[in-house]
């Protein structure tokens, strides 16, 4: 093995990942006199917080009545029952505190005539406990995860915090005691390698959806922060629900936000049916995302599916009118333009559902902190490790995340990480020396990549990946073809084994990072099949044809899955938080879920 | 005596060629490429024939099929890959944009030239050092700036004064138009171009911003804002459509207003 030098940097706390999590945390922490360094991959702004579009949801009540309590039973709701109600009562109450927040923070929102910030409806939003449509979600038009992104990212700037950008976090460090001490990470535009020490690290890596050939998510969306997790031997959790939002761009899949239904969009078929009435009577286009996904997949299915193929569906918004289009939605009726060729204000998008967020991630409890399974303990802390953001599985979004909650869960544990650091870190406490063998693991594995020799490129070891993910692990998943995909999915992993990097330099190689990015995707891609294979019911976006039910009495728990370096996965699971916070809201007992 | 002859090293050379054989819709992409790795050596342009047959619309999805099927050493930035965040930003054909969003078959007939932005250091290939054109963004302190005391929900906007955000707010900061703008190429070291002017802006327009006195104070400087002669390639070449210098433009004039 080659011998590299290593530059060490200490600091109290270092957060990976600069997306809205990532950066609300940093300057939180820099807030509260903590030395805070935040590493990413990427500069901030491009992180891929930055592509969402419809809103953030907080029951502020600015354009007609609303209560936290209406959301909290939504998000419950939505998630099918697999959702932490300790942790959603939390998140729906911080969030009004939170988006003024953002609104002082410069956020440029959209306004009502009244100059409050504006609000439109989304997917599972109601009032009085599914009776009525809320108008919850806050909007900048529809850029709205732009506006947020660049705003916290001026806050960092306004704050002391330091920014080690373009650098890629290769692995976490441990001492012998289980404890999380730093990471490890490789400067992309130098190549050194540069050792991150801290009393505590604080995960904001995103999703992995880029393990599907089909995504809305970035290129960049590789799951970094789990990939770490489960080479440390820690578990992911309930990685088998992975969401598909209905309206992705057909053939590009770029996403095309809920807001557009929100704001009175519609769906249709071949035969120019708003099939969704059948789907869902009372909210019809404005269900949640799994059952209006799974709704267009059986259109598509049963022969009503529009275009040559009849392989899409149609989203209608023409009736809007131009006015409301140019001023409501105007970044979407770009995308149209530039990837689909219409001009939405005469002609449908054609839309096809399409993998976009994982509600699966690392298991933590409401403040942020890393647990595990660990004897009679089901919620025991890992000391020094958080997470936060899509990375993370607090679990908020249980079975199914509704719309607008994401970029909620991001400002609101961002900011619950830097209360409980600021609670349990001294600033500037001495660091123990790391053991001598502390970095020789991640050492190895990064030199041996480095080097990697063997017959397969990164990008055809990936598209094999992508493609069985895409054909079984999908909407709807059977026995059969879930089997089917843990034999081909073990197979993608295991040739893993012969790739091959063709850049030898340090200098931003991008094809070693890829690689690196490929080795975090395959294992989370083993979880996730492996995962949805070993659950027999359907909950939330986790629909088996062979178990159509949900079914409580086995599965009301979350799936705790590792994977370990040969790709061999094991389960073990936690129960659902039935019990909330305080007496202010009252625990949703488990029902059929219609909308 | 001034010195006419390019810096050593500095002349671009024929690179590569990789053919595509049996192609059924070839086209081909020339691409400037460089590896500080052999400092010695010049920058070349390698010309890779594409099958545009199973091939995205985009020039990024064209520069990702010849990273993934051709040469997986060539080096750019992406991300979102709708035009969003910035990253794959460069001289395609001659005008800066986003790879992502410039479609191929908009480009004349052919081979289609790839440089990376005008201008700046660059790193590797496809990728230059933006260092200082993020470090010129921060020195215009681009936060919400107040004195009074903020209210217990949100400062109140009206939406004609939200509405003075629009062709603002969306900047991506993919720096496509300080690279275009020749003033920008010569005195970027303290100009601060039109990026970082718009985004300047957009603050000083912003009615919940309570510093716009000491906003225009920063920007008084014969460099810093005054550098912008009105050429306008910023307008022309922004891939979201926006209009720099009219934010230039704009600054200029509460600059002569507030002498009066």
């Amino acid at each position: 093995m080659e011998s590299y030098k290593i530059e060490q940097h200490k600091f109290d706390v270092i957060v990976v990942g600069a997306g809205g999590a990532g950066l609300r945390a940093t300057f939180g922490l820099a807030e509260k006199g903590l030395k805070v360094a935040c590493v990413t991959k990427v500069f901030p702004t491009r992180s891929h917080t930055v592509a969402a579009q419809g809103g953030i949801a907080a029951a502020l009540g600015n354009m007609g009545e609303d209560d936290w309590r209406f959301h909290f039973y939504d998000t419950v709701k939505g998630g099918d029952w697999l959702g932490d109600q300790d942790a959603i009562e939390y998140m729906c109450r911080e969030a009004i505190p939170s988006i003024y927040e953002l609104d002082h923070y410069g956020v440029p929102f959209s306004r009502t005539g009244e100059g409050r910030i504006y609000q439109r409806p989304f997917g599972g939003m109601t009032t009085h406990y599914g009776k009525g449509t809320a108008q919850r979600t806050c909007a900048a038009a529809d850029r709205t995860g732009h506006a947020m992104l660049h705003t916290l990212y001026q806050q960092a700037l306004a704050h002391d915090a330091s920014f080690f950008v373009e650098y890629f976090a290769i692995d976490l460090i441990f001492d012998d005691e289980g404890s999380c001490r730093g990471v490890l990470a490789l400067d992309m535009s130098e190549g050194g390698l540069h050792l991150f020490r801290a009393q505590a690290v604080v995960l904001a890596t995103g999703g992995y959806g880029r393990a599907y050939f089909s995504a809305t998510s970035a290129h960049t969306c590789t799951g970094d922060g789990g990939g770490m997790v489960l080479r440390a031997g820690l578990a992911l959790q309930d990685l088998e629900f992975v969401q598909f939002h209905p309206t992705g761009i057909y053939g590009a899949g770029c996403l095309i936000t809920e807001g557009v239904r929100g704001e009175g969009g519609y769906l249709t078929n071949a035969d120019g049916e708003r099939f969704m009435e059948r789907y869902a009577p009372s909210a019809k286009d404005l269900a949640s995302r799994d059952v209006v996904s799974r709704a267009i997949t059986i259109e598509i299915r049963e022969g009503r599916g529009v275009g040559e193929h009849k392989d899409h569906a149609f989203l209608n918004l023409m009736h809007l009118g131009p006015e409301v289009i140019h001023e409501r939605l105007p970044g979407i009726a770009e995308s149209a333009r530039i990837f689909a060729g219409v001009d939405v204000t005469r002609e449908p998008i054609p839309i096809l559902p399409t993998v976009h967020y994982n509600m699966g991630g690392i298991p933590t409890n409401y403040h942020g902190e890393v647990v595990q399974k660990k004897g009679n303990d089901v919620d025991a802390v890992v000391p020094g490790l958080f997470a936060i953001g899509e990375a993370a599985c607090v679990s908020v979004h249980g079975g199914n995340r509704l719309g607008s909650n994401s970029l909620l869960d991001l400002v609101v544990f961002g900011r619950a990480v830097a209360n409980r650091c600021a609670e349990l870190i001294k600033p500037g406490m001495t660091q123990r020396d790391l053991p001598s063998h502390a970095l020789d693991k991640a050492l190895e594995r990064f030199d041996g990549l480095r080097h990697a020799d063997g017959e397969l490129p990164t990008a055809k070891i990936r598209l094999d990946m992508q493609r069985i993910m895409q054909s079984d692990a999908a909407v709807f998943r059977t026995g059969g073809t879930l089997k089917e995909g843990c034999a081909r999915i073990d197979a993608a992993h295991a040739s893993f084994k012969d790739v091959h990097v063709s850049d030898r330099s340090l200098v931003w190689n991008s094809d070693l990072i890829e690689t690196l990015e490929l080795a975090n995707l395959l294992d989370q891609a083993v979880g996730t099949m492996y995962s949805a294979e070993q659950r027999t019911e359907s909950r939330g976006a986790h629909a088996r044809e062979d178990f159509p039910e949900r079914d409580d009495a086995l599965w009301m728990q979350h799936t705790l899955v590792k994977v370990d370096e040969q790709g061999t996965p094991s389960f073990d699971y936690r129960p659902v938080h039935m019990f909330t916070l305080t007496d202010e809201v009252e625990v949703v007992p488990p029902k059929k879920r219609v909308y | 005596m001034a010195e006419f002859s390019l810096p050593k090293n500095s002349r671009v050379r024929q690179g590569r060629h990789f053919p595509a054989l049996d192609a059924k819709k070839p086209r081909t992409f020339r691409v400037y490429r460089w590896n500080p790795d052999d400092a010695q050596s010049n920058p070349r342009i390698d010309s890779y024939e594409v099958d545009l047959t199973g091939c995205g619309p985009m020039v990024l999805d064209a520069l990702l099929k010849i990273k993934n099927e051709i040469d997986p050493t060539l080096t750019l930035r992406r991300s979102c890959r709708e035009g969003i965040c910035g990253s794959c930003a460069m001289n395609i054909d001659g005008t800066n944009t986003l790879a992502c969003i410039c479609a191929i078959d908009k480009i004349a007939t052919g081979d289609v030239k790839i440089y990376p932005l005008p201008h700046m250091p660059v790193v590797k290939d496809l990728v230059p050092d933006l260092t200082h054109f993020y470090a010129q963004f921060a020195s215009i302190k681009p936060w919400l700036r107040t004195q009074s005391t903020a209210p217990d929900t949100e400062r109140l906007q009206s939406p004609e004064d939200r509405k003075k955000l629009d062709g603002l707010y969306e900047c991506i900061l993919c720096a496509c138009c300080s690279t275009s703008c020749p003033s920008y190429w010569w005195n970027g070291d303290r100009y601060l171009g039109p990026a970082i002017l718009l985004q300047a802006y957009r603050w000083i327009v912003d009615s919940r911003d309570e510093d716009t006195g000491a906003r225009l104070d920063d920007l008084e400087d014969p460099f810093k804002l005054y550098r912008c002669h009105t050429i306008m390639n910023c307008a022309r070449t922004c891939p979201k459509g926006l209009n720099p210098a009219r934010a230039i433009a704009e600054i200029k004039k509460l600059m002569m207003a507030r002498r009066f």
